[in-house]
């Protein structure tokens, strides 16, 4: 068959259409956004009218897909690690549920923050939610896995995570695709009352979750993507789980690997293979990319037993991802590197657009701050976060998606004037609303800036929530429509734009002001451009 | 065979072109391929760079080690130098020398240049003014795709197959454009071996 050259996000995608998908549900976040975009272009899936559009957030997304899969349909739900946080109860209670029709979360880490705020390990969630987690270490991989991981959600009646980090999610190579699979039709849990979970139901539930646990741990010991590789130099046991695997054989690829090596892609791990390397080796090197989880589980407290090295004794960096040269001095492997980076190079961050709306806006709130002093404003997740860096410097917060407002409120009780907020229409439909309705229920004297770009733009211009309907969601919130203030954001309007923040930080209630112009990264996408004219913004 | 690629730019100077062209040929050739691309928040202007491994034994890492890089392809001077440490010692640095300045600290060209020079095996090639002379300013890119080739263990007809896949929805004139491009990138590294011979 034809190989396919696909990143890894779009071999999760193309592993899930060919499953016999019938709904992918997601919000755009990075590494995670290629899988749902890859679904909405295929051939396959408009033909199939596979279920592709965005959700308003992670939360919202990881209880369609439930919901599809309730009525026996083949669902799949994608997300940054940080987007499984704001999922967390949707996702831990599914495993108490359990499903139907096959259900799969794909959850992309990314270790060294690339994209992110943290990098915290999908892998504990997943072990969380006492669910199989399957870390694909290649393109291929991460293929077959997903094809065959709705089968597994279906067989032991629980939620199937794959994890994969931003290396593996944004790689592209060869992929060999399998059969296409018809998609299951509608059927109601034989159980009716299988997803109801009052206590009495979800004790019952909770109980056959905890009872599938060996039958898991089996399915691992079996599994084609858990090997063990004996060798004959039993001084050390080598340990690597998912792309780990890749970084180590790197360093292998002229001469031989004399030490057993346990490749590990399914958990929960497999008992069997571990006491083996633990009862054969006299030490064991673990090699994870992401937090030291195995290493951590297997060191325990009492640093009794085989001894464990990693990232938690120095022997890996403790943070950050892993690649071929830090598995190599771990190693002892010399490393023949090039020339040194010549001092003349300089950094250069990222920065927001050349003709960028959010930053007349920005230009326009450091004036109208002025005789306030810095310090006061609670900026988002998405391109204007970029605001706090030079030469604007014009934001003091960025923690999670919609946190803006709510620091902004929490800042204003405690007395600081003026409070600002400054989120994107995106972020603000994904978790902003929930917060404004707090400030307007106290009639909190904040001022909101929605920066409305009609997009989702820092994943590369998705689709907004918001668009068409912002004013009317802001003023079915609460806010007096007298203080939802719009203009367009342009040199040419600056000085309005700075009366119009001055009057608003003079309100002693909730402000909301909507600086209006499209993302100029997404003048080329002509369906948005003629939705924008259509909608007469 | 087997040919490690360090591709390096400013997000949005098109180095994903560049390895969706040389990807298309590999898979056409039946090679092995990885190809690690940086998406997300450095695309807004940030560095930007991505491993592009080709072979004919199967691979095992996504990432390049240091010391290990066959060529160093940069569509920008100053960010041909930031993965140094990558180029391997018989290595090749071939790099556009038309600067993207959208930072306020560049450093001055000749220094840049002198260093760029220092290399013993470099190609440094003006890509933006060959492109806009046989294609378009936008082109640069493939300009110095072609520039690289002769160090790419890759046919160039095959090279110019890929371009023909990659760009073949946008109409015949943009592929004949893009691979006017190629051919005068390849064309200017042949004129300076030979100059050098």
């Amino acid at each position: 068959m034809q190989k396919l050259l696909l990143l890894g996000d779009e071999a999760i995608a193309q592993g899930a259409i060919d499953a016999g998908l019938s709904g992918v549900y997601a919000y755009p976040g990075t590494p995670s956004t290629e899988i749902t975009e890859y679904i909405q272009d295929s051939k396959i899936a408009k033909e199939r009218n596979i279920h592709s559009k965005w959700s308003s957030n992670e939360k919202t997304a990881m209880e369609s897909a439930l919901g599809m899969a309730y009525a026996g349909k083949r669902a799949m739900t994608c997300m940054k690690h940080v987007g499984l946080n704001v999922a967390a109860d949707a996702f831990i209670n599914a495993a108490i549920t359990g499903v139907n029709g096959g259900f799969v979360v794909v959850a992309a880490d990314d270790p060294s923050m690339h994209s992110s705020q943290n990098e915290q390990d999908s892998r504990v969630y997943g072990k969380f939610a006492m669910i199989p987690i399957l870390e694909p270490v290649n393109q291929q991989e991460a293929y077959d896995m997903t094809y065959a991981a709705f089968e597994m959600s279906e067989k032991f009646n629980v939620p199937v995570m794959i994890r994969i980090t931003t290396r593996l999610a944004h790689s592209r190579a060869g992929v060999v695709r399998k059969p296409l699979l018809d998609e299951k039709t509608v059927s109601l849990p034989k159980d009716p009352t299988q997803f109801v979970l009052l206590p009495s139901i979800a004790r019952r539930n909770y109980k056959k979750l905890i009872e599938t646990r060996p039958d898991l741990e089996k399915i691992s010991m079996e599994s084609p993507y858990n090997t063990y590789t004996d060798a004959s130099d039993r001084s050390l046991g080598i340990i690597a789980c998912g792309i780990a695997h890749n970084y180590l054989m790197e360093n292998f690829q002229d001469k031989a690997l004399n030490h057993p090596v346990l490749k590990l892609s399914q958990y929960p791990m497999p008992r069997k293979d571990i006491e083996r390397m633990v009862n054969e080796c006299d030490k064991i090197l673990v090699l994870e990319d992401g937090y030291p989880v195995i290493e951590e589980l297997l060191k325990g407290y009492q640093e009794a037993g085989t001894p464990v090295i990693g990232r938690l004794d120095g022997t890996l960096p403790r943070d950050g991802e892993l690649n071929p040269n830090i598995v190599a001095a771990a190693l002892g492997l010399p490393i023949e590197e090039g020339d040194v980076v010549p001092d003349l190079l300089v950094g250069r961050p990222p920065a927001m657009c050349k003709g960028c709306g959010h930053i007349d806006a920005y230009k326009a709130l450091n004036i109208a701050l002025e005789s306030y002093g810095p310090g006061r404003v609670f900026a988002d997740i998405g391109c204007y976060t970029l605001g706090a860096l030079p030469p604007y410097n014009a934001v003091n917060s960025c923690v999670d998606m919609g946190a803006s407002i709510t620091m902004a409120k929490g800042a204003a009780d405690a007395g600081l004037v003026p409070a600002v907020a400054v989120i994107g229409d995106s972020t603000f439909t994904h978790s902003g609303m929930t917060g404004l309705l707090d400030a307007v229920n106290e009639g909190t004297p904040i001022t909101v800036i929605v920066s409305d770009n009609y997009t989702t733009g820092m994943t590369g211009g998705q689709d907004s929530q918001a668009l068409g309907h912002l004013e009317q969601i802001i003023e079915g919130i609460g806010v007096d429509p007298e203080h939802i203030r719009v203009f367009k954001p342009t040199a040419a309007n600056l000085d309005e734009m700075v009366n119009i923040i001055k009057e608003e930080f003079d309100y002693q209630g909730v402000s909301v002001i909507i600086p209006r112009r499209q993302c100029i990264q997404t003048l080329r996408n002509k369906s948005l451009v003629l939705k924008v004219k259509e909608l007469g913004l | 065979m087997k040919s490690d690629i360090v591709l390096a730019g400013v997000g949005g100077q098109g180095i994903l072109s560049i390895a969706a062209t040389i990807g298309m040929a590999a898979v056409d050739k039946d090679l092995h391929l990885k190809q690690a691309e940086v998406h997300g928040m450095s695309q807004r202007g940030g560095d930007v760079q991505s491993h592009l491994r080709v072979s004919s034994n199967p691979i095992a890492s996504d990432l390049i080690p240091k010391g290990k890089a066959d060529i160093i392809l940069s569509v920008e001077p100053m960010e041909s130098l930031r993965y140094l440490p990558y180029l391997s010692k018989s290595g090749w640095l071939v790099t556009n020398t038309t600067p993207f300045v959208n930072i306020p600290n560049y450093p001055e060209m000749e220094v840049v240049m002198a260093k760029i020079a220092e290399q013993p095996n470099h190609i440094a090639i003006d890509a933006d003014k060959i492109a806009a002379e046989v294609a378009t300013k936008r082109s640069s890119n493939i300009v110095m795709l072609g520039a690289a080739s002769p160090f790419i263990d890759i046919e160039f007809s095959a090279l110019e197959e890929g371009l023909r896949k990659i760009f073949g929805r946008k109409g015949d004139a943009v592929v004949e454009s893009n691979i006017s491009a190629l051919r005068a990138g390849r064309v200017a590294t042949e004129e300076i071996l030979a100059s050098r011979n």
